[in-house]
Formats: structure tokens, sequence, C-alpha cells
């Protein structure tokens, strides 16, 4: 890579609940607090904050960064908001890291911030407005139908049964158990459990969809001079990618995620990785629903086309298994404070590879990982791959 | 690692009942009216017409829909007004059992994007189905739109009532 | 700056109060194909990231980002969102190129204002929800607490800031990209009916909807694709308190701030010397004057007296907004800075027609994110 290198120093988090009583700037606070604390910085030794954050419907503020500025830590400095629907949580850091890259600046702060709750009476209704307002608005979709409707495609073109994607869920929500910030972990939960929720949208049932949630994540980026000085244990930004697909997504083929394969290349090739399979040792997809998490590894290549639901089945993505896959419990278990889920992933990698991870440890060090996120109408893919 | 997790507070929905919270309400006045365009326009008067239409790629050899005036493959400019069928088939569905904001429903909803018969292979439009046994629906199944009578219609993708079997 | 960039092509379109012939999409698309010809790229090919600058509440579509890439040609390609000011998103174009991983990169700011049938509705949306929105008062008072405390700390008098009103209306006039020319005096803009005192309707910007494209590009390739680049010579961007509560009403810190990064990174000194004309945020007639004196390119207190005495008129010492700004443009929302930036290009390259400014070899646009907040970004450019 040129460009200056790009560590991530320190990061923090809310707890990832229903419904908070901190205010949006709050949870941002706290989660910022905590991530400059863990580095044993304070705001002076910030440059410039970057702020990612999903529909302004959610929080109910417009121009929502401005709002979430100062709780940020962004007040008197350069504030920025990047925005590319649910990629946003793993976007924000690749924002991080160009802004360090560029030479710009020496550290940045990264604040993903959601809180969902206050989308009342059901936060699924800020989703009516994604879709086009006046080709589908009309017909009052509702967000599961496009899950429901690339689900149904996937399992069709592969001839995967529910029961091949709950495997995910379970995981997950086991995984979780062991994360401090959790919502939805629990370490008894069977593939019956799943298989039996109510049916929302056929084929998505309860049990396949991560919670509404409100949370925090921050993190601290550093170019390669300041890191060395703040840590012995910096995690390096090795690559980054992300693409867009047509916004005419009942033109697409539903069933790969070819965005997310886009976003791979461009970040696999600015690591240099060439074997996928062989040199990514963790992945942190974003699994929003548990199909997804299978769609995703697929689309990063680190498992064939239609493989992954098999993969899952024989363990090979549990924490001890050769490819852990969110160890973290991902958005399934930990929770999914959209823009905040996709950036606990990329502090699940940094706290992995420093060996920090406690009860979710993966076993043999790790060296490197990536997270990944998705997100618009299901077009957007970003990647980062972090290194030790 | 705990020590990088905030111990935020989480309510309960008790909380608000009891009244030991205080919250302030708020619904934004957000009212658009959106410029429909040239190839959107023309699309909503095909459908107040009975007529769906699409628009023609030169450059790709491809019929869209919806239409538009672009290319996004190629990015040139698209050249002629193609008249589809109001046919098609099923790419993929779902049976829905919640409304857009979450409240249950006993009969399934059944969104379907739906294969337009005389545009390009893939090219589908998202609507729904009706007049069907929902456990009946399957990919590939071959449906037809069944219109609203003309004068209900007002330039709208509500023209079209919904999909039913062929 | 750890590498060269420079503005190879733009577009534009629109710039009228409204446009009901075409949808945002085929708007983005007239402006998008324009810049791409200007600068001899194949949008499909020859970019390699795409940044796009858009507020959800301002298009009425939650995570605008899905429609942007089709009318871009930036299909499968990186696209991001900025939403912030149109120069928030030049800064991410920019910084990416530093990064030596991109060389050609495309920003995109638009409006249709028009379509928005609740506008002040949506500001007053952007308030905070607990201590000040409930107050429920038409979001332009805070424009208006601003100016008071502005023209008591600085001692501007109101026709002093009614001239910067009929000076932009004026240099609309020469700019067919402009919906709101106007032969207009500060004794008019005085005499139009208060919005909230002191401020009158004929100092606050109407809008307009348009589109800007911008193609930036790395030096070695910018110099490849045309004989005409218009270098970044410098960018910032900052950000003051959001609180009503706790900001200091009569001066603009956030522009102050974005002014020592802009002037820190082109390596300039002495601005006023330095700098031959500027495109600053006046949305509200006082913003130009407070802004000016923030950018530290008059003395404090001293912008209504320059303003007034002609100095900053097109033929003046130190032309400022010859396009005619917000105020005779019209505002385009997020993609008002872009807008500024626009002229500045134009004006670089000797191509501003009728409001061509003599002597312009640098110059310095520089756009706010409007009331409620304390957001601004400026660009210094270069021929």
């Amino acid at each position: 890579m040129s460009g200056n290198r790009v560590a991530v120093v320190g990061a923090g988090m809310t707890k990832f609940v229903r419904r908070a009583q901190e205010t949006a700037k709050e949870l941002a606070w706290e989660a910022t607090h905590l991530a400059l604390e863990s580095c044993d910085m304070t705001l002076d030794d910030i440059d410039a904050v970057i702020i990612g954050t999903a529909p302004d419907a959610f929080d109910a503020v417009h121009m929502k960064s401005e709002y979430l500025s100062d709780g940020c830590g962004g007040w008197g400095k350069p504030v920025i908001r990047g925005y590319v629907g649910g990629g946003t949580g793993v976007f924000a850091p690749i924002q991080g890291w160009y802004h360090v890259a560029s030479g710009l600046f020496d550290t940045v702060l990264v604040v993903c911030e959601e809180k969902m709750s206050s989308c009342q009476p059901h936060p699924q209704g800020a989703f009516l407005t994604i879709f086009d307002h006046t080709t589908e608005r009309p017909l009052e979709p509702n967000l599961l139908w496009i899950f429901a409707l690339e689900m149904n495609a996937y399992m069709n073109r592969y001839g995967l049964d529910k029961r091949d994607i709950a495997t995910v869920a379970v995981k997950n929500k086991r995984n979780a158990a062991d994360h401090p910030a959790a919502l939805l972990g629990d370490a008894n939960i069977t593939l019956e459990d799943i298989l039996n929720t109510e049916v929302l949208a056929w084929p998505v049932q309860r049990g396949d969809v991560s919670p509404v949630t409100d949370g925090a994540v921050a993190l601290v980026m550093s170019a390669e001079h300041v890191a060395r000085r703040v840590t012995n244990k910096p995690v390096w930004v090795e690559g980054v990618g992300w693409t867009l697909d047509t916004a005419y997504w009942t033109n697409r083929d539903l069933s790969y995620p070819v965005y997310v394969e886009e976003a791979a290349r461009m970040a696999y090739k600015m690591a240099g990785i060439t074997e996928p399979r062989q040199q990514i040792h963790i992945a942190e997809p974003y699994d929003p629903f548990d199909y997804k998490e299978l769609h995703h590894l697929e689309g990063l290549m680190l498992f064939d086309k239609g493989e992954a639901p098999r993969a899952a089945a024989d363990g090979v993505t549990q924490r001890d298994g050769d490819l852990p896959v969110c160890p973290s419990g991902g958005l399934l278990g930990v929770g999914n404070p959209i823009a905040a889920a996709g950036l606990m992933k990329v502090a699940e990698i940094f706290w992995q590879l420093r060996g920090e991870a406690g009860a979710r440890q993966v076993p043999g060090s790790p060296k490197r990982g990536l997270a990944q996120a998705w997100g618009d109408l299901m077009q957007v893919g970003t990647v980062i791959v972090m290194g030790v | 690692m705990k020590e990088y997790v905030y111990d935020s507070v989480y309510l309960r929905s008790k909380d608000f009942e009891e009244g030991n919270v205080l919250f302030e309400t708020w619904d934004p006045n957000a009212r658009y009216a959106w410029d429909a365009g040239v190839a959107i326009g023309r699309y909503l008067q095909g459908l107040k017409a009975g007529q769906l239409i699409g628009r023609h790629c030169p450059e790709c050899d491809r019929v869209l829909i919806p239409p538009r005036m672009f290319c996004e493959t190629c990015f040139r400019p698209t050249d002629r007004w193609v008249e589809l069928e109001d046919t098609g088939a099923i790419i993929t569905f779902s049976r829905c059992y919640v409304t857009w904001d979450m409240i249950r429903i006993t009969d399934p909803q059944i969104p379907a994007v739906i294969e337009i018969d005389g545009a390009s292979p893939g090219m589908g439009i998202m609507h729904m189905l009706s007049e069907v046994d929902p456990d009946e629906v399957q990919i590939g199944m071959r449906v037809q739109a069944v219109w609203k009578p003309a004068a209900e219609r007002i330039g709208a993708i509500t023209d079209i009532a919904y999909f039913k079997p062929l | 700056m750890i590498r060269e960039v420079a503005i190879v092509g733009v577009g534009w379109s629109g710039f009228r109060p409204i446009t009901p012939d075409l949808s945002y999409k085929e708007l983005m698309y007239e402006a998008a194909v324009q810049a791409y010809e200007e600068a001899g790229i194949d949008p499909r090919r020859d970019v390699d990231s795409f940044v796009t600058v858009a507020e959800d509440y301002n298009e009425g579509t939650s995570i605008f980002d899905e429609y942007v890439p089709d009318q871009l040609g930036a299909l499968h390609r990186p696209v991001q969102t900025i939403s912030g000011e149109g120069i928030h998103g030049l800064a991410a174009a920019v910084m990416q190129i530093l990064t030596g991983q991109f060389d050609v990169v495309v920003v995109e700011g638009h409006s249709k204002a028009s379509n928005i049938l609740t506008l002040p509705y949506i500001l007053a949306f952007a308030f905070d929800p607990v201590f000040n929105r409930p107050l429920a008062v038409h979001p332009y008072y805070v424009a208006g607490m601003e100016m008071l405390r502005y023209q008591v700390e600085s001692g501007t008098s109101h026709y002093e800031c009614a001239c910067v009103a009929a000076k932009n209306r004026n240099n609309a006039l020469l700019n067919p990209l402009a919906g709101y020319g106007a032969a207009i005096s500060a004794a008019d803009v005085m005499a139009s009916e208060p919005v909230a005192e002191p401020l009158t309707r004929l100092e606050c910007a109407g809008h307009s909807d348009g589109c800007i494209t911008l193609v930036l590009a790395a030096g070695e390739t910018a110099r490849a694709l045309t004989d005409t680049p218009v270098w970044v010579r410098g960018i910032g961007w900052a950000n003051d308190t959001p609180w009503l509560e706790s900001r200091p009403w009569g001066e603009a810190r956030y522009a102050q701030a974005a002014a020592e990064m802009v002037y820190r990174t082109a390596g300039i000194k002495s601005p006023r010397a330095e700098i031959d004309f500027a495109e600053i945020d006046d949305t509200f007639a006082y913003k130009e004057l407070q802004h000016l004196e923030a950018l530290n390119l008059c003395p404090p207190g001293a912008a209504g007296e320059w303003t007034a005495a002609g100095g900053t008129e097109i033929g003046g010492e130190f032309p400022v907004n010859p396009s005619g700004g917000a105020l005779g443009q019209g505002h385009l929302l997020d993609a008002t800075g872009l807008a500024r930036v626009l002229e500045v290009v134009l004006q670089l390259r000797g191509q501003a027609g009728q409001r061509q400014i003599e002597t312009a070899e640098v110059g310095l646009a520089f756009g706010w994110r409007g009331v409620p907040t304390t957001g601004g970004a400026a660009v210094i450019l270069s021929n």
C-alpha cells in the first residue's frame, strides 16, 4: 500500500441494548470515552473525527452527524460523516484509513452510533422509505421482503433448506454468550429453537433475524509513527474495498452477492492476498440474517458458491474450527445497531488479533482477519482486512 | 476486555408505561412531490393506459424495466420505448405475515420479483401476488397482471392491483 | 499535501428554482456526462472511486446512497455518500487520491429542493429533539439571533448586511447559472418583510434545483487529461459545538477552524495577499460578512464596511461571490458548496463570461451546512 501505514490502536463500545436510556449523543460519548481510555489518549491527541450512522429516521434527527458531533468528540475538529447504508459500520474505519493514509491527519476517532428505538411505533417503519418512491413505495413494502426474496433466491439456487441456514443463528447466539456487550447471547440455544420461531416473511423466521438495538462503538486509528509510540500491539489496516451495485435490485441475480466479491477483490489486492482461504484466519462477515453470513462467506471467496452451508454444518466456522466466523456472536447474537454493529465486527478483529478477546478468543493466535458489511438495497459491499 | 464495554442503561416497556422515564415525541412533517422525469413519467403514463413500458439500450441490446433514459451498464443513452407484455415469471417471492410497520397479519401478503415478458432476461419488477393459494406459489410460476378498472387508474404502480397465476 | 490533486472536469445541470422536466437521476446524468466529456474519460473504465453528497431528509429517501451509482456510471465501483456539505465530499475525494490508491475520483452533489413540500419542517427536524425542537419556531430564528449578535459584536450595520444581498443578486444577472438575479439595492433588501428580525426576506437565499459533478485526478494523470487543470492547493473543514445553548453567536468559529486547516495545508501565510477572490457561503446575507472575517480575509468587524464600499464587487479589490452566491444562484442544499467550487473553477479557467475577474489565479471556496449546524468546509484552488 502506498500512502501512510495506518493502525487501529484503541477500541471501546457500549452495551448493545434494546432500548437505551442514554440519548444518541450520550451513547456515542460512552464508546468514544472508552476507546480513548483504552489507548491512554485524550481528545487533544485526536486530529479528526469520522462519524458513521445509518438512516436519520432511526434517531429521528435530520443531519444526524451534526447533532452527534460533540458526543463523538468532534467539537472544534474536522468532522465528516460517510454513509453507505448498512455497510457504514465497516466503511467508517475505511474512511479512518484514508484520513490517516492521506497524510492530513496522524490520529483519528471513528465513531458509529445507532439509536433505533427512537423510531416509533417500530423502527421497521423507517425502512419503508428506502424503496423507490415512485415504483415501489406505493406497494407499502416491508424491509423483510427484500431479505426474504433474496434468501429464497439463494435457497432455491442451491437447493438449501431452513435447517442448513439456521445453524448460523445457533452458532452466533452461542458465541455471543461470551460477549459482555451482547443482547441475545444464549449458550444453550438449539437448532430446533430457531426453527420453531414464528414466520415473519417466509423463509425468514424470527430466529433468523438480528434484533432492533441501540448502541455505539468507537475506534482510534493512527499513523505508523504514532501507533508504534502508543501501543506495542498495533493492528494494521492491510486492505480495504467497497463497491455498489445497481439500485435496480429487481434486475439483479439475488442468489450471489457480486458486490461483496468485488469489494473483497479490491481489499485482497491491496493487502497482497492471493489465497484468501489460507491467508485469512478469522472472519466477521455481516450477519443481520443468518443466510447472509453464508451468502457473504461465498462472496468473500472463502467458500465456493453454495458450499458455505455445508462448511457451517461441519463446524468449520465454529470458534475452534478451521475458519472461525463471527466469534463475537455477530449481529444475530450481540445485536444490530446498524452502523455500530459493523464497527463492532472491526473491533472484534482488533481484540482477537491482539489476543484480548477473553472468553471469545479463538485458538491459534490468528495473524490476519477481515470484517465485512453490506447494505442499501442489498447492493453495498464493504471489506477491511487487518493484520498483526 | 470487559473494561472496554460501557455499562449502558437498559429501559423496559414498563419504565415507559409507569412513567418512570420522561421522553419527547415528534411527528416529522416530511412531505415530498418527486418529479417523475422522462423515463418514469412515461412508465406511469403507460400504467394508466394499462400497458407496461420498457426502454431499449442500443449498446447492450437490452430491454430495461423500469425504463431509464440511460443504461447503467454501458452508460450510454437508451434509444426507444418498448411495449411489454403484462405477463411474466416469478424470479423469487415471499409470504409475509407482518405489515411494513410490523403489525402481524393472518393472511400473508405475497411480494414477488416478476420477470416481465418482452424485457431482457432477469429484468424484473416488484409487485404483489393474489388469487393464489400461498403454499402453491413457486419460483418460475407464470403470472399475469390484474389491472384496476381504467377509471380507477391514476398513473401509479398500484394501477396493477396484483399479479395472478396464468 | 503529499500528492498533487487537480480538478480536470466539471459538469452541471439545472440551477433553476424548479426542474419538473427531469427526475433527480436524469438531472445527475446530465451533469455527469458533461463532466466526463470535458475530462475525456469513460466512467465505466477510468474512474477509481465516486463520492456523492446527500442527506436522506433532503431526498425524501432513507439511505439515498442506494440510488446513486446508475446515473453516475458507477456500477460495481467504489461509491460512497458523504452526508455533509459539498466541500466535505470534495475533501473525501482529495483524501482518497492522497492515499496513492486512487488516481481519478468523481464528486457529485445535487438539489431537488423544489420536490420538498415542507422544507422548513425538515430543517426543524435537525434541531435537538429534546431541548430545542419542542419550541416549534421557524428554524430561521437561529439566523436572526446570530445576525443580531454578530452586528452587535462586530459593529456591522443592517445596511452593510443588505449590501451583500444587493451585490450578489446583481452579480447573478451576469450568470446564466443563476435563478435569482435581480437589479435590487440595499434599500430594497432592507425594506423587504422581516423573517426573523433583523433578518429580512431578501437576505435569505431562495432554493434552486441543480447538480454539479467534478472529476478529480492525481498530478500526472491530471496533466495527461487536460491542459487546464485546476489544482487543489489546500483543504480544511471543522465543526463547532452543535448546542445552541453554548455557541459563540457573534463569530463563526467553525469557519476559523476550517480556515486554519485550509491555509496550513495550502501553505498560505497571508490569505488576503495570496488569494485573489472567494466564493463564500451566503445562505443569509450577514453570513458572507461573518465568514469573510472568520476566514481572515479581512480584519474582524471590517467586512461590512468593505462590502458597502464596493471592495468585494466583481471589479473590486477582492471579488466575493462573483457567481451571485446562494443569494443569486439559489441555495442548492448539500450541493451549495460545490456550486461555490464550480464558480472558482470557471473563474480560474477564464470561462466566467461577463463576470470574469481580471486576475484570477488563486481562489477560495467555503461552504456551511446551514442552520442549526456549525459545520463548514473550505478549499483553495489555483490554475
